[in-house]
């Protein structure tokens, strides 16, 4: 099952690596990574997109809280949290598709970034099957070059924590 | 006053109380071996290899409980420090490892003598700090001891920077620490082990299985309290050897791929298993879906990360063992009717077992013209003083020890159990001979382990460490061999040492004292003179080649699928 797991980590060399460690050495999966700093400097978060059943999941978040440098592990759980993606894409665009980019761009409310004779450059944010979806029917018209964050996820509701 | 971080570290260990550390100096770490003039209470033992040096502060620290220190300098001398690290951290040593680094403005250089010793480390230690400021050390290292020592122990690494240890700053040694991420769960929750009394009392066929986390939380005076209050039989792991007395009738002695018969028998057919401080290691399961199949399982363990890592749990209990038993055992306590009718139940059980025992007791073919192994371990314990501490190396003659010594105390057995490391025994045997220079300290290794650190005997001669070393010699990698008869149609590729060395020479050689026993009326005499020989000694036994580990589970077989001695 798909999981989506946020860490908070102290910004210390190597936590990065510590992190991707524990899930290679072990063989836990990544389906993908981000990781910026929050609004404490000392502190970074990480959302990590994984996949396992209960055990392995159960196995992933001790693991990471067992990391000195970790300090809090939410797995959400589906529907717990809103996640985003964001993926810019180059489309082959030339005479005949020129337009149809630009139809489908906008149906998914995706924003040309880039323009030249050849192609369009596209921003796109959403959950991560709307980014799919558009993908999948930018492909067809000549995807030249792709890059997607991977998702980042904030828990639903009013609770927060700070970091 | 403004103090050079050299001096700063050693001014740290001070405080932490380190009285030995073992220690090879190198390019990066002269300043602080420099400064070890300054400290007369600390005495470094210089070791002949760097891996040694760590097995030697692993021994220090299994055997006396406190941190074990070693230093070695950057580049080869840290890259021969991780097969020590990794020993320790499969096993949960606590020690804190230091090594020297290539000044900062190099890292990342190719200078001379540099290695990513933390990138290496970093999967084999509990944590490790790259010093980049002086201003940190003290934090790290008063951090460092603290991560080694608290919840799950395990070695931690401090890599220290040539300039670091030249930069002054203001000592200050701080009081406590306050680390974000690492609050380790020390209180079993009581709920929990109150739900763990009612499962006990309930059990019909209970069996206790102790694994090394009784050693290191110093739980044996708990474990033995539970143990006796219910009758139950306890049978433990390699690691878990000493925390209960095996020569209680209540001991099934060591469980899983070389356990006794009944001891495996019992753990097929148990109703209740009660894991404390284990973590249910393959060489402990054989096959999983085979392991205690009747039975019920409360898992006891510091680390959350062991329970439910291998096996179902039915019942898991974070928490250091010796809060969980010292709480189990007051359940127990104000239940006194509830455990008196509990003995009278498992009556039955205790028969059974016992009609194990008699089927199928420990034994060995004894011989008068060969020397069976398993006879000079068991004179080894017969002659040998009642608290003294056996080390081993890793193959057939670790086995042995652990099947026939009889081990009764906790910290008395030293042995490599998770990373199987050979060469571990000789190294480990002179740390605790270190920490105890007074009591009988002695290494029981086979040719092929010896011979891959043998060169510490010059370190036992130097610093006056009367370690007792027995060689059993059946010129082979024994353990690879019997794998390779029963599973290799006798193919005894590359395990075959047949190059007679001359150990009595060897010692000779390096100061000590050599024996040499060929014939079973000669090992009481050889063991005599050994141990009364002052300084260190090695022993060699010629034993029976070809004699097997039994019982024995075969790799992923079902522990009830021994193959037993005849």
């Amino acid at each position: 099952m798909r999981h989506t797991i946020t860490v908070l980590v102290e910004n210390e060399f190597g936590v990065l690596s510590r992190v991707a460690g524990l899930f290679s050495g072990r063989g836990f999966n990544i389906d993908s990574l981000s990781v910026a700093p929050t609004n404490e400097d000392s502190i970074s978060r990480m959302t990590i997109v994984t996949r396992g059943d209960e055990q392995i999941l159960e196995q992933i978040t001790k693991h990471l809280n067992k990391l000195i440098d970790v300090i809090k592990v939410i797995d959400f759980t589906d529907g717990s949290a809103v996640e985003r993606e964001m993926a810019l894409v180059k489309v082959t665009a030339e005479d005949d598709n020129r337009a149809e980019v630009l139809r489908i761009a906008d149906i998914f409310r995706a924003k040309v970034i880039d323009v030249t004779p050849k192609s369009y450059t596209i921003e796109v944010t959403g959950s991560p099957s709307k980014v799919d979806a558009i993908l999948e029917l930018l492909r067809p018209l000549g995807l030249k070059e792709l890059v997607r964050t991977g998702p980042v996820a904030i828990g639903r509701g009013a609770k927060g924590w700070k970091g | 006053m403004k103090l050079a971080g050299a001096r700063i570290l050693l001014e740290c260990l001070k405080m932490e109380g380190v009285d030995t550390v073992f220690g090879y100096p190198g390019g990066t770490v002269i300043n602080i071996f420099d400064e070890l003039y300054s400290f007369p209470e600390i005495r470094n033992i210089l070791p002949r290899h760097e891996q040694a040096g760590v097995h030697a502060a692993d021994g220090y620290a299994r055997a006396s409980g406190k941190v074990g220190v070693a230093i070695a300098t950057s580049g080869p001398g840290a890259t021969n420090t991780v097969t020590g690290i990794a020993t320790a951290y499969m096993d949960s040593i606590p020690l804190v490892v230091i090594t020297g680094q290539v000044p900062t403005a190099l890292i990342g250089n190719d200078a001379f003598q540099e290695v990513d010793i933390i990138g290496i480390t970093r999967p084999c230690t509990k944590h490790n700090f790259l010093v980049k400021n002086v201003k940190e050390l003290a934090g790290i290292v008063k951090k460092a001891f603290y991560i080694a020592r608290t919840g799950r122990p395990g070695p931690v690494l401090i890599d220290l920077p040539k300039d670091v240890q030249v930069a002054v700053t203001e000592f200050k040694y701080p009081d406590k620490v306050e680390i974000k991420g690492y609050k380790p769960t020390i209180e079993g929750h009581p709920k929990q082990v109150e739900k763990a009394a009612s499962m006990l009392l309930s059990a019909r066929k209970p069996v206790i299985y102790v694994g090394g986390g009784v050693v290191l939380g110093n739980a044996a005076a708990e474990l033995r309290k539970l143990a006796e209050t219910l009758h139950a039989p306890v049978t433990t792991t390699l690691m878990g050897l000493g925390s209960f007395p095996e020569d209680s009738p209540l001991s099934l002695g060591l469980l899983g791929m070389h356990g006794t018969f009944y001891a495996n028998m019992a753990v097929t057919e148990c109703d209740l298993l009660v894991a404390v401080g284990a973590r249910f290691d393959d060489r402990v399961t054989g096959k999983i879906p085979a392991f205690a199949p009747h039975a019920k399982i409360i898992h006891m363990d510091v680390d959350p990360t062991s329970i439910r890592k291998n096996v179902r749990v039915d019942l898991p209990i974070v928490g250091a063992v010796q809060d969980v038993l010292t709480k189990l055992n007051a359940f127990l306590e104000e239940r006194r009717d509830a455990v008196e009718s509990f003995r009278k139940s498992i009556k039955p059980w205790l028969a059974q077992i016992e009609g194990w025992k008699a089927k199928q007791p420990m034994g060995f073919k004894e011989s008068a013209q060969v020397i069976k192994p398993q006879f000079v371990i068991r004179k080894l314990r017969e002659l040998s003083a009642p608290d003294a501490i056996i080390a081993t190396d890793v193959g057939q003659h670790q086995m042995w020890t652990a099947q026939f010594f009889t081990f009764t105390s906790p910290r008395t057995l030293l042995s490599s159990g998770g990373l199987g490391t050979m060469g571990y025994g000789l190294p480990a045997a002179m740390g605790a001979q270190a920490a105890f220079p007074e009591r009988q300290v002695i290494a029981v290794c086979g040719d092929g382990g010896f011979q891959m650190n043998l060169q510490e005997i010059a370190t036992l001669v130097q610093n006056r460490l009367p370690v007792k070393v027995c060689v059993l010699n059946n010129n082979y990698l024994g353990m690879v061999r019997q794998w390779q008869e029963l599973f290799f149609s006798k193919r005894y590729s590359q395990t075959v040492l047949d190059l007679p060395i001359d150990f009595v020479k060897l010692a000779e050689a390096f100061g000590a004292t050599g024996f040499t026993a060929a014939k079973p009326d000669e090992v009481e005499e050889t063991i005599r003179k050994g141990f009364s020989t002052p300084g260190p000694v090695i022993m060699e036994f010629k034993i029976d080649r070809e004699e097997k580990v039994l019982p024995m589970v075969p790799a992923g077989a079902s522990l009830n699928e021994m193959v037993l001695a005849s």
